[in-house]
This record gives C-alpha cells, sequence and structure tokens, in this order.
C-alpha cells in the first residue's frame, strides 16, 4: 500500500458518529479496555442530538410514583403498534432510569422537582410525566455532559471527517475508508469491530428538521456491507415543524410545547384533536397528530402558510419563557412572533425513521460479523412509530450496549484483518471520478429533484401509484447521481461531500419506497390511502431490505414473538399495569 | 422580489479575497439561507460550517458586515441592503477554506478542564435556585464567537496560557455545580489565565446564548483565583498551618 496516498488507523473499535448514540458507545467501549476511535462529520458536538429539546424518557417516578418500567415499556409498544423488537423495548425502559442518573453523575443539570430531583414532564403517548429535561435544550445538555466526560475516557475522534465506504473481508466488516473534509485527504481505519452511529435520513426529504449530516450513511454503508435493514418504510414526521419564513421551514418545534399545555388549532378557531383523538388531545402520539394537521391543511383549514396554529400564550409569559426559551427566541428572532402573546404556525416535518440495521438487543450486533449499530441507525427499538423522548433514552441504553458488545468481539480477535488493496483502490476511484468528468450534473440539482420526489410521493400519505414513481423516478436520479460532476480542489468542497453524500441518500430513499409498497396497510408512521386500515396479518412482520448483487431485494420476516409476561402487560388496561 | 449583492471571503490558509455574488431575496431570509442560496447556485464548492439553522449548534459562525455572528439567526432585513453584505470567517483562527476556520485550539484547551469531580456520598438533590446560574452557563453552544472578539485571543493569537471567554464559563459551570468538589482555580490562574481578561465585556456582548459571561463567569472565577492564591491572610495562615 502507497502510505502517500493515505494515513491509516488501527483500533479495537471504531464508532461512526459522534452524537448521543456514538459518544455513549465510545464511552462504554474504552471503559471496555478497546482502543476506540470517533469519526463524526461536523466538529464534536455539533451532532443532532444537541437539536433535540423535549427531553430524555426514563421512568424514574419522581412526578408520578406509579410509574415504572412496566408502563413505559406498555407506552413504548402501543406507541410503535406492537411491531417493536419486544426485547429493545423492554431493555431500554428498564435501562433507561439508570442511564439518566449516570448522565447526571457526569455532571448533566437537569431541571428539578420541589423536592430537589430530576424534574419530569409530560410527552404524547406516555402516560405518566416522563421525560426529564433542561428547559427546552436537553439534546445540548445531553451531548455536551458526553462529550466532556468522553474527553477524558482517552478515546481518539477524527472530527469532519466522513466514512464513505465500510471495508469487508471474508464476510466480516473489518475497517473503513475514509476522507478528511478539510482536505480531501483520505483514511483507511482497520479495525475489529466498527459500530455504525450515524442518525438518520431526513436530508432525502424537502421539509425535515435535519441537518445536512442527515444523509443516512449508517443505513447505506450496512446495506452495501449486506447487512439487513429493516422496517424502513416508517419514517416519522413530527407534527410541529416551523412552516414560515421559507428559510426555517421544518425547524422543529418541541413537542414540549404541547406537554406544558399547547393547544392546537385550526383557522378556524376549532380545537381539531377533538375529532381525531379526543382522549389524548394534543398528547396524542405524532404520527396521529401529524396526520390530523396535515388533514386540516388539506381540507382548507390551515393558518396562513399553510399549516396549525399552535398556541401556548394563556399561560404566563415568565413561565413560557422559562419552560421554553429556545422556542420563545427562535419564533422571535427568526419569524417575528412572540410566543408569549400569540400563537405559532406549525406543520408536519420529516424527523426520524424508525427503521434501520437489524440488530441483536443486547448488543447491538448486526447480521454481519464485526458489524454493530446503534440509535436512530438501528431499527426495532421503536416499531411503526417513535414516541418523543425515547430517542434521547434509546440512544443512551444502546449507545452503551453497542458499545460494549463491540469491545467484546473485537477482544475475541487476535489481530488486524489483512485488507486488500484492490478494495482501497476502488473506493479511492468511487471518490476522485466526480472530478474528473468534464461534463455531468450538479450534485445540489439531483439532491433538489430528490426532496421533491421524496416530499411528494413518499411522505405523510403514501398510495402504490406514487410509491411506483419515486421508485422510477429515484432509479433515474442515481444514473445522474452516477455521472455527477465536481468543481473545484479537494480542499473543504461542500459540492464534493454532497456528490458522494447523495449515494447514501438514494439507497435510504429507495429503501423507504420499496418497503412502504410493501406494507400494504397503514400503521403508525406508514399512511396508504389506499390500505387505510391496519391489517394484524401486517402485524406479525417486519419488512427486510437487503443487497442482493446489485439490487435490492424486499422481502418480509416474522416479527420475534413477545413472552407471555411481556404479552400480558401490553394487554393489559393500563390502570392494572399503573399501580 | 429584490436582489441583494454579497461580497464573501474566498480563499485559504495562502490568502484570498471578497469574491462578489447576487442573491434574489426572500421573505425572512437569513443570511446562511443566501450562503446556501450561493452554493447551489455560483459556487458548490464555497465552504462554510452549519448543521441546525436555528441557533442550537453554534456551527455557522462569520463575521457579517464585520459583526461576529451566528449567520442562522442574522436576517437580512436587519441589514442595509442598499450596500453588498459583507460575509468573512472568524478573524482570531486560522482559515482552513471561505468561511470555514480552524478552531480545533478550543478542543485542546477543553481537554485541560479536569471533569466533573462528584462529592463522595453526594445526596444527588438539589434546589432548582441553586443551579439557575449553571444552567446559565451550560445554554453555551460552542460558537466561538466570544474567543473571537477576546483581545487577548485577537492581539496575541490562540497561545497555550490563556483559555478565552468559553472555557472560563465552562469551568464556572464546574466550580459552581452544587456537587462537585475539585478545585480549578490554579488551572484557572495558570494555565487558563483568567488574569489577562480586562474585562472589556466584549464576549458577552456577542454571546448569541445571551450568557452574562463577564459578569457571571469571569468576575466571580476571578474572584475565587484572588482568595486562593492572593489573598495575604490566606498566605500567612498557609504558612504556619502548612494546609493548603
Amino acid at each position: 500500500m502507497n502510505a502517500a496516498r493515505f494515513e491509516t488507523h488501527d483500533f479495537d473499535v471504531l464508532v461512526i458518529g459522534a452524537g448521543g448514540a456514538g459518544l455513549r458507545a465510545a464511552i462504554e467501549a474504552s471503559a471496555a479496555g478497546a482502543r476506540t476511535g470517533v469519526v463524526c462529520k461536523s466538529l464534536l458536538g455539533k451532532a443532532h442530538t444537541v437539536m433535540a429539546e423535549g427531553g430524555v424518557a426514563a421512568a424514574l417516578a419522581h412526578v408520578d410514583a406509579k410509574d415504572s418500567w412496566k408502563v413505559h415499556f406498555r407506552d413504548t409498544m402501543l406507541g410503535g403498534k406492537q411491531l417493536n423488537h419486544w426485547r429493545m423495548a423492554q431493555l431500554h425502559a428498564q435501562e433507561a432510569p439508570d442511564r439518566v442518573r449516570e448522565l447526571e453523575h457526569w455532571g448533566a443539570v437537569f431541571d428539578r422537582t420541589q423536592d430537589g430531583r430530576i424534574l419530569q414532564r409530560n410527552f404524547g403517548g406516555h402516560s405518566a410525566p416522563r421525560l426529564a429535561h433542561v428547559g427546552d435544550r436537553t439534546g445540548l445538555e445531553m451531548i455536551r455532559t458526553l462529550q466532556d466526560h468522553g474527553v477524558h475516557q482517552g478515546f481518539e475522534v477524527f472530527m469532519e471527517v466522513t466514512v464513505s465506504r465500510l471495508l469487508v473481508e471474508g464476510g466480516r466488516v473489518v475497517g473503513a475508508f475514509a476522507y478528511r473534509r478539510e482536505n480531501g485527504r483520505f483514511i483507511v481505519f482497520r479495525a475489529k469491530s466498527v459500530v455504525l452511529a450515524c442518525g438518520g435520513v431526513g436530508k432525502s426529504f424537502k421539509i425535515t428538521s435535519n441537518s445536512w449530516e442527515y444523509t443516512g450513511d449508517g443505513h447505506a454503508l450496512a446495506y452495501e456491507a449486506g447487512a439487513e435493514l429493516i422496517d424502513m418504510e416508517f419514517v416519522q414526521f413530527h407534527p410541529t415543524g416551523m412552516v414560515w419564513p421559507p428559510g426555517v421551514m421544518g425547524i422543529l418545534v418541541t413537542e414540549a410545547v404541547r406537554g406544558e399545555g399547547g393547544i392546537l388549532r385550526n383557522s378556524k378557531g376549532e380545537r381539531f384533536m377533538e375529532k381525531y383523538d379526543p382522549k389524548r388531545m394534543e398528547l396524542s402520539t405524532r404520527d396521529m397528530v401529524a396526520r390530523a394537521i396535515y388533514t386540516e391543511v388539506k381540507e382548507g383549514r390551515g393558518s396562513p402558510h399553510g399549516g396549525a396554529f399552535l398556541d401556548i400564550s394563556h399561560k404566563p409569559a415568565e413561565w413560557v419563557k422559562k419552560k421554553l426559551p429556545s422556542m420563545y427566541h427562535q419564533f422571535m428572532e427568526l419569524a417575528d412572533v412572540d410566543i408569549t402573546k400569540g400563537p405559532m404556525e406549525v406543520g408536519p416535518t420529516t424527523h426520524y425513521i424508525m427503521g434501520g440495521v437489524r440488530v441483536e438487543p443486547d448488543t447491538g450486533a448486526s447480521t454481519v460479523p464485526g458489524l454493530f449499530a446503534a440509535g436512530e441507525t438501528s431499527g426495532g427499538m421503536h416499531g411503526a412509530n417513535r414516541l418523543g423522548g425515547n430517542s434521547l433514552s434509546d440512544l443512551l441504553v444502546f449507545g452503551r450496549r453497542a458499545g460494549l458488545g463491540a469491545a467484546e468481539q473485537a477482544r475475541s480477535r487476535s489481530a488486524q484483518a489483512t485488507i486488500d488493496p484492490g478494495q482501497i483502490e476502488s473506493a479511492e476511484r468511487a471518490m476522485l471520478a466526480p472530478f474528473e468528468r468534464t461534463d455531468g450534473p450538479s450534485p445540489y440539482d439531483i439532491h433538489h429533484k430528490l426532496q421533491e420526489t421524496m416530499q411528494s410521493l413518499v411522505g405523510i400519505f403514501r398510495v402504490e401509484e406514487d410509491l411506483a414513481a419515486a421508485v422510477r423516478e429515484i432509479g433515474r436520479l442515481k444514473q445522474e447521481a452516477a455521472k455527477v460532476r465536481v468543481t473545484g480542489s479537494r480542499e473543504f468542497n461542500p459540492g464534493w461531500h454532497l456528490a458522494i453524500d447523495l449515494k447514501a441518500m438514494l439507497t435510504c430513499s429507495e429503501a423507504i419506497a420499496r418497503s412502504a409498497q410493501l406494507r400494504k396497510e397503514s400503521r403508525g408512521g406508514h399512511a396508504r390511502l389506499d390500505f387505510p386500515k391496519t391489517e394484524p396479518e401486517f402485524g406479525t412482520k417486519n419488512t427486510v431490505v437487503k443487497k442482493d448483487g446489485e439490487a435490492m431485494a424486499v422481502g418480509q420476516s416474522p416479527l420475534p414473538e413477545m413472552p407471555a409476561e411481556l404479552r400480558a402487560i401490553v394487554d393489559a388496561e393500563l390502570e392494572a399495569v399503573k399501580v | 422580489m429584490t436582489e441583494a449583492e454579497f461580497h464573501v471571503f474566498r480563499g485559504d490558509a495562502k490568502g484570498g479575497s471578497l469574491q462578489p455574488y447576487k442573491i434574489q431575496v426572500e421573505e425572512g431570509m437569513v443570511v446562511l439561507d443566501a450562503i446556501h442560496h450561493i452554493q447551489a447556485k455560483d459556487a458548490p464548492d464555497l465552504a462554510v460550517r452549519w448543521n441546525c439553522k436555528a441557533a442550537k449548534c453554534g456551527s455557522c459562525s462569520a463575521e457579517v458586515n464585520g459583526r461576529p455572528s451566528l449567520m442562522c439567526k442574522t436576517r437580512l432585513d436587519a441589514l442595509p441592503l442598499d450596500q453588498p453584505v459583507v460575509v468573512r470567517p472568524l478573524r482570531s483562527f486560522p482559515v482552513i477554506k471561505d468561511l470555514v476556520t480552524d478552531v480545533s485550539w478550543n478542543y485542546e484547551v477543553n481537554k485541560k478542564i479536569p471533569p466533573f469531580t462528584p462529592k463522595k456520598d453526594a445526596p444527588w438533590r438539589w434546589m432548582q435556585e441553586d443551579i439557575d446560574r449553571v444552567q446559565e452557563y451550560r445554554k453555551c453552544i460552542e460558537c466561538f464567537l466570544c474567543q473571537n472578539v477576546c483581545h487577548v485571543i485577537r492581539e496575541h493569537g490562540v497561545k497555550a496560557g490563556f483559555g478565552g471567554p468559553r472555557f472560563f464559563v465552562r469551568t464556572a459551570g464546574l466550580e459552581m455545580h452544587p456537587m462537585d468538589d475539585a478545585d480549578r482555580t490554579a488551572l484557572l490562574k495558570d494555565d487558563l489565565g483568567i488574569g489577562y481578561c480586562n474585562i472589556t465585556k466584549c464576549c458577552t456582548e456577542v454571546c448569541p446564548e445571551d450568557i452574562h459571561i463577564t459578569d457571571n463567569a469571569i468576575i466571580p472565577l476571578k474572584e475565587r483565583v484572588v482568595d486562593e492564591h492572593y489573598d495575604p491572610l490566606r498566605k500567612v495562615f498557609k504558612l504556619l498551618t502548612g494546609k493548603k
């Protein structure tokens, strides 16, 4: 191998992604004695976790003494329309309280109850006040705590480095090929095990709360390495994103607004959730509220900029500023709206993907040896719809478990694998080809077309005809992307970075559209106009996507069967569980 | 729709210049939107950092018409559009390319600060009033605008022996945490050089999170350092008793 062409680094465990899951995995892997490296596309502390607002769900039972892991487990399974992997939902509910307390011991400063314990707030689908929080900047608190704790744990961080390919030898993941965004130089990582914690896919949609980083890298890397993806049709459209002004369309408006008593109204002043979920109203699950707002707008009862009104101004102004400080500033500064005086305009925004890499619940191991996944990149935990607050807890619980699983598997391997130079050369060629073309489409144009396609054809309500059209269009865009041309140098070149990210976005988009075609029912985040009912036969199946030669194979596999004692918890009345 | 002219720094460590671009102004547009329009239309390789677009991540710091700002929060309707909008990278850090600077020094300083060290047998109960102050420091989004305008860093560059406002805020968050048991006054005095700060409050003025950096973090820390290291009575006491 030519040393000048790339740098080489060896690790026991390589973690790709430095959000909540990645950092938690790295902390655990280091603690288990593994020499650990972390790669992230942005600067440390800027990952998507920093944008999480409302809180982290854990049955600490500080506000409601009757809350317990069983109630949390039941809420999670019902919110996910029972498509969740029961074991993940169980581990998550059982371990989240310890993970939150652990954060506090690492320096996190959560808001307090009257008696000085961690305060918890209401959120949609949770049948107790359960979200530990810091105003509406919980994600910042969490990532900073993990970051500041992490820098003393001895793992090495590679900031502004993007992995373009996993290196596979003999059916096993043995490393990763990456480039430094700053100067375009290549890196070969050799690793005994690799953890994918790359977040989600929102950047394939036009209206999204997600940042440029959310291009589905983890999902696509796993797919290319031969791993199975499950339930990719389940995309969460968060009910409340900003709808105006145009530049901020899609930016998240925290569910904590509703958790703290915010009311949704249409242009006629009607509290429309009465029609859709009279029992839970604004605190219904996200899939329900998103569809309700969408329907109100579609039927002509939307706000001036095509959303619904969300109002918290009936609460005292000082209280609103204390509980929802960043919402107050966000609307004041970006939209000229004082939320203590009047309503916000909000509408659905692509926020999260429930589907992802199929993992073993206890260890985070994927179906490919040497490869692990955690957080949004993994699938199964949230089933057909994720409850708000369950993501931050997911990151902690399964980030830790994947870090441990990866360290353990690394220990069983004595040496780094020898990597075929041909693999590396082919990864290099793929990176440099866009520069060599003298003609070809712009990556920005292809991205724009993909976003339009996903937004209009694979959105909140789906129908076979649209999905088929989307699959055709994605196929066409894949051909365009193969001819993409990049100008400029290898130094910090966003056009080049986008050209590389496009491949992952297209793979994920195809997986979403094809999985959506196969699921001929409506369930959670997946709503079909042509199959509006929830069908029991689909309730026992995961959708599975796997690479088959150069084609994408989409099929089904049976949902793991829940043990009787857990089944009893899910089937019981709330009052019987919450005791 | 009105048109606006932008003069954006293009270049790298070797040098560069302002380049003119024209954009169509949309309602409610911010400077970061304009930069994205320029990228998509005229300059696909224009380098810029950004993530959240909502002032939560602190990535898109730059100097807009000479004022250090988050581009995602700087509205075009607050700028005089009859003249070009000038966008330059942060001045105190070395340019990598265009609007992207090398801020890695900050991450090195952070590593020097001893982590949160809980008291033995801490009860883990505290009142909201006890942490209001700590939560103010913890609002920091690490945009490094305060570092960029700090006179010590601006005039003398990034050097060992000085930490800058960001890390005074971070240290304050640890020092004033009700459960923390470590003493960081020697670090503040020697490694972070808090004595160099002459409280001009420029850092406070540019903070997008409205943290009262000077009044609430730096001054109380300066007092702690003085109490600990320069109090003549305490010096005599230490000398006589041999206690630290």
